[in-house]
């Protein structure tokens, strides 16, 4: 019998159907990989399993009962557990705390915190977890803050865990060791169903998968005798070329130098410490390395959002320290920003207005003070075409767009007019494949067109698809710059993980 | 998932999407007349007939040519006012100064509107020159929150309120000092300034009825402040800064220098309305407690036209009209003309909480369509 069972679910959302006609079975003992492109409809099935949302239509069966969760809480009394991909810990509170937390021991009115801690001890010590039940969760690391989320959710007596995206903030050294975790969980018992887009954590851990496209579930089998090529190709409904295909590149002069830079971020601690690099025109510079390790603070310091503490950044020849991000665009950087719902786009104005959001100063959109509405609209419909940005129309608002169009639209404003450094920074984050591979495209023949381009990214695959030499940021510096024929996944992993310093 | 997969379709418009197109206007619409139902319950606890009543404020505001033109005086620093309440709106601030902005304008107004060689100056010249002395003691008085809040981060909220009440105090002062004797009029009995010279005076469009060219003005700087926020790019800076600071910084507009310009336009804007008010309306002189309330009003009206420039046109003429209907209510259908401030108050109150309003006519937010950016009404504390 299925723990879980999900049969003919449908789920609409207004001009959406998010589910459709969905079905779903997982085992004990079974890992199930969910794997779908961004807007499959993956998070939206959990949602609903989890008890977020209810279905239009449809059945779930946990070990063989139907039920009906108006909640999530009715989801945990029916031993259903998720991690969500954002960590839903309060960060000053001690590892004990935060996994009691809405179900606490109590000893009289008081909380029984000793007794909280022995069961954490407990859990952690019969899943395998290592977690401190006094440690403040804020000052673990992300991987064990997700271990944390893993025992709050057993100490519920979870026996169906809902993972949603657990490695996208993982090491590769972290992932296998959350592998480990999971292969230990399911040993004991557990159920877990595995939210992913990464083919090769599929391969790697699922015993069964489940692809999801465009609402629907398009195919189910088991995980072995799958390979990533087929994977891909259920998962975009067409074949995906992996290898971005690009020549040698042909460095030139150096177009972006920075020495000894220091930077601090918003709360005033330095992220960016005594960083050295070079970009030459030509060339793209990967920026490998875990999020939070000033990626942000260094991207935005040179596209001078930021002004350094310390140290310096020369752009073609010009000292640009603490140069205005204005300043900075004038001398032909482009800019594609990590956050670009934050800063690369403006969601409620159209995308005329977002095409020129940081050029409508110049003369081809305004004279004097006066805006050139109609030069807008045709730069508008120009870029559109060229960038093959999906709208109905340039007056469509921003906001309404899916992702990989509002990139599209951040990518086309960034990589247009006179280009001769390019700063970008996670930039297929949340994309669908075929975006980014677009995307990819489009970067590397600017590259090919001699422009220079310094690449920050997550993922490690982008990296070394895209890079011509590789760095890796740790804790602020680079802890190593190599070609890209040297670099393997294991050694930059390795130094991801701070391992640099003892090699 | 939550975006609408877009089709290549050309932009025809639907009815439909003409309907949510105009929301933004069905909304005050709707608040209207649920506040006005809503008041028929005070006036029938108040033991009269609301259509009596009613009846009564829509004949005392627009029962006659006449009667139209004095709502449409009553108007006037209305419009201008909320207008500068709008602008800041648009930047993302809450300019709660206009009080004291206008207070500033109409007393640097009625002070050089006294200068006796303005007496022999043509009004073509005089008149200008009075409202550009109004516009200065309004900028001042927006300025100072401005560059308090682009250098210190002072929220533009409480700084103006303190401004306010400065405000109130310096013309309580200068128009009620005898020793020494600043701008009093030392011949009245009453305390008043002394009146401004003949040929400062704005004229007047409809004799006896206040209405005076001061309308004309406002209607022109409400299509201006339209026109700077829509079609040029200090507009284009100042609505970037109102809708996403962080974009704006990214776009390498200066946020701080935009705060400050629009603080200051602000208060330029309120100083005109005070100014146009002096040297508009019947007296020519300031009495203290002059203007009460017009700066405190103004932001409701701003709300009321959700930060819009020319929608302060008309949800000013509707306060207007009110308040100028308001006396021939109270003496046909024996209402306080508090009544009027209680429909006011619930306009309000539906306007801002427009869910309420949106859930008893079933009316969609707009999507996917350009219906201009929300005003951005108020910020977090220090943000």
């Amino acid at each position: 019998m299925p723990v879980l069972r999900v049969r003919g679910l449908t789920k609409r959302f207004p001009g959406v159907t998010a589910n459709s006609d969905v079905d779903l079975t997982l085992h004990r003992g079974e890992i199930l990989c969910l794997l779908g492109e961004n807007g499959a409809g993956k998070s939206t099935l959990m949602n609903i399993v989890f008890g977020l949302y209810q279905p239009d239509e449809g059945q779930i069966e946990v070990q063989g009962h139907p039920v009906a969760f108006s909640s999530s809480a009715d989801a945990i009394a029916s031993g259903i557990g998720m991690v969500h991909q954002h960590f839903q810990l309060i960060p000053v509170m001690t590892v004990a705390e935060n996994v009691v937390l809405g179900k606490e021991s109590r000893r009289g009115p008081f909380l029984d915190i000793d007794k909280a801690r022995a069961e954490v001890r407990e859990l952690s010590r019969r899943y395998g977890l290592d977690v401190d039940p006094d440690a403040i969760v804020g000052d673990l690391s992300v991987g064990a803050q997700q271990r944390v989320e893993l025992v709050k959710a057993l100490y519920r007596d979870a026996d169906i865990l809902i993972l949603d995206e657990p490695t996208a903030v993982l090491t590769p050294q972290e992932v296998v060791e959350f592998f480990d975790v999971v292969r230990s969980l399911v040993e004991s018992g557990k159920s877990v169903i595995f939210i992913t887009h990464k083919l090769r954590e599929v391969l790697a851990v699922a015993d069964t998968v489940v692809i999801m496209r465009a609402g629907k579930v398009v195919a189910a089998m088991p995980a072995s005798g799958a390979t990533e090529q087929s994977l891909a190709t259920s998962m975009v409904g067409r074949e995906v070329g992996f290898e971005v295909t690009k020549g040698l590149a042909a460095p030139g002069q150096v177009v972006l130098a920075v020495r000894d830079l220091q930077v601090a971020d918003d709360r005033g601690h330095t992220t960016v410490r005594g960083l050295e690099l070079e970009v030459r025109s030509g060339e793209i510079l990967g920026i490998a390395g875990v999020e939070g390790n000033g990626q942000r603070e260094l991207v935005e310091a040179l596209a001078g959002m930021r002004t350094p503490l310390a140290g310096s950044v020369e752009i073609l020849g010009h000292d640009t320290t603490g140069w205005s991000p204005r300043r900075v665009e004038m001398l032909g950087v482009g800019h594609v920003p990590e956050d670009r719902a934050k800063h690369g786009l403006v969601g409620t104005y159209p995308i005329t207005d977002n095409l020129v959001l940081n050029r409508y100063h110049r003369r081809q959109f305004s004279r004097r003070f006066l805006l050139d509405r109609a030069a807008m609209t045709r730069n508008a419909n120009d870029l559109i075409q060229r960038f093959d940005v999906r709208t109905p129309s340039p007056h469509v608002l921003a906001g309404t767009l899916s992702g990989g169009n509002q990139q599209k639209i951040v990518m086309a404003r960034e990589l247009s007019g006179d280009l001769r450094l390019l700063l970008v920074a996670q930039p297929t984050r949340g994309l669908d494949v075929g975006s980014i591979e677009f995307i990819h495209r489009q970067v590397v023949e600017r590259r090919d067109a001699g422009v220079a381009v310094l690449l920050v990214s997550a993922e490690l695959d982008e990296i070394l698809s895209l890079a011509d030499r590789v760095g890796v940021l740790y804790r602020g510096t680079l802890a190593a710059v190599m070609d890209r024929a040297d670099a393997t996944r294991e050694k930059i992993g390795l130094l991801m993980a701070g391992g640099g310093e003892v090699a | 998932m939550s975006s609408p997969s877009p089709q290549p379709k050309p932009p025809r418009r639907s009815l439909l999407e003409t309907y949510f197109r105009l929301a933004p206007v069905t909304v005050p619409l709707y608040a209207i007349l649920v506040a006005c139902l809503a008041g028929s319950l005070f006036i029938l606890g108040a033991g009269a007939n609301p259509l009596v009543a009613y009846g009564a404020l829509l004949d005392g505001a627009l029962g006659s040519p006449d009667r139209i033109a004095s709502t449409v005086a009553r108007s006037t620093p209305f419009i201008i006012g909320a207008l500068a309440v709008a602008l800041g709106f648009k930047a993302g601030l809450f300019n709660i100064g206009a009080e004291g902005q206008l207070l500033l304008g109409a007393l640097t107004a009625a002070w050089v509107g006294t200068w006796s060689w303005l007496a022999g100056t043509p009004p073509l010249l005089a008149v200008p020159f009075v409202l550009v002395a109004g516009v200065v003691g309004g900028m001042v008085w927006g300025f100072i929150p401005g560059v308090l809040k682009a250098r210190t981060g002072a929220h533009e909220v409480i700084t103006t309120i303190m401004l306010n009440a400065i405000a109130l105090g310096i013309a309580s002062f200068l128009i009620t000092s005898r020793d020494p004797a600043l701008l009093i009029d030392d011949r009245a009995s009453t305390p008043h300034t002394r009146e401004v010279a003949a040929s400062v005076r704005l004229p007047t469009l409809v004799e006896g009825t206040g209405l005076h060219l001061g309308i004309v003005l406002a209607l022109a700087l409400c299509a201006a402040t339209w026109f700077v926020l829509q079609r040029t790019t200090p507009g284009f800076e100042i609505r970037t800064v109102g809708v996403s600071r962080e974009a704006a910084r990214y776009a390498g507009m200066r946020v701080d220098r935009t705060v400050i310009v629009v603080m200051t336009a602000s208060g330029a804007l309120a100083g005109i309305a005070g100014a146009a008010e002096v040297i508009g309306s019947g007296s020519g002189y300031l009495t203290p407690g002059a203007f009460t309330n017009i700066g405190f009003d103004s932001i409701a009206i701003a709300l009321l036209a959700r930060g819009n420039p020319l929608a302060v046109v008309p949800a000013a003429l509707l306060w207007g009209a009110l308040l100028s209907g308001a006396p021939l209510m109270q003496v046909e259908a024996d209402l306080s003309v508090n009544l009027v401030r209680i429909v006011q108050a619930l306009i309000i109150l539906f306007v801002a909480a427009d869910a309420i309003i949106r859930l008893l006519f079933r009316i969609r937010a707009p999507r996917g369509v350009d219906v201009g950016e929300p005003a951005v009404f108020a910020r977090g504390w220090g943000g």
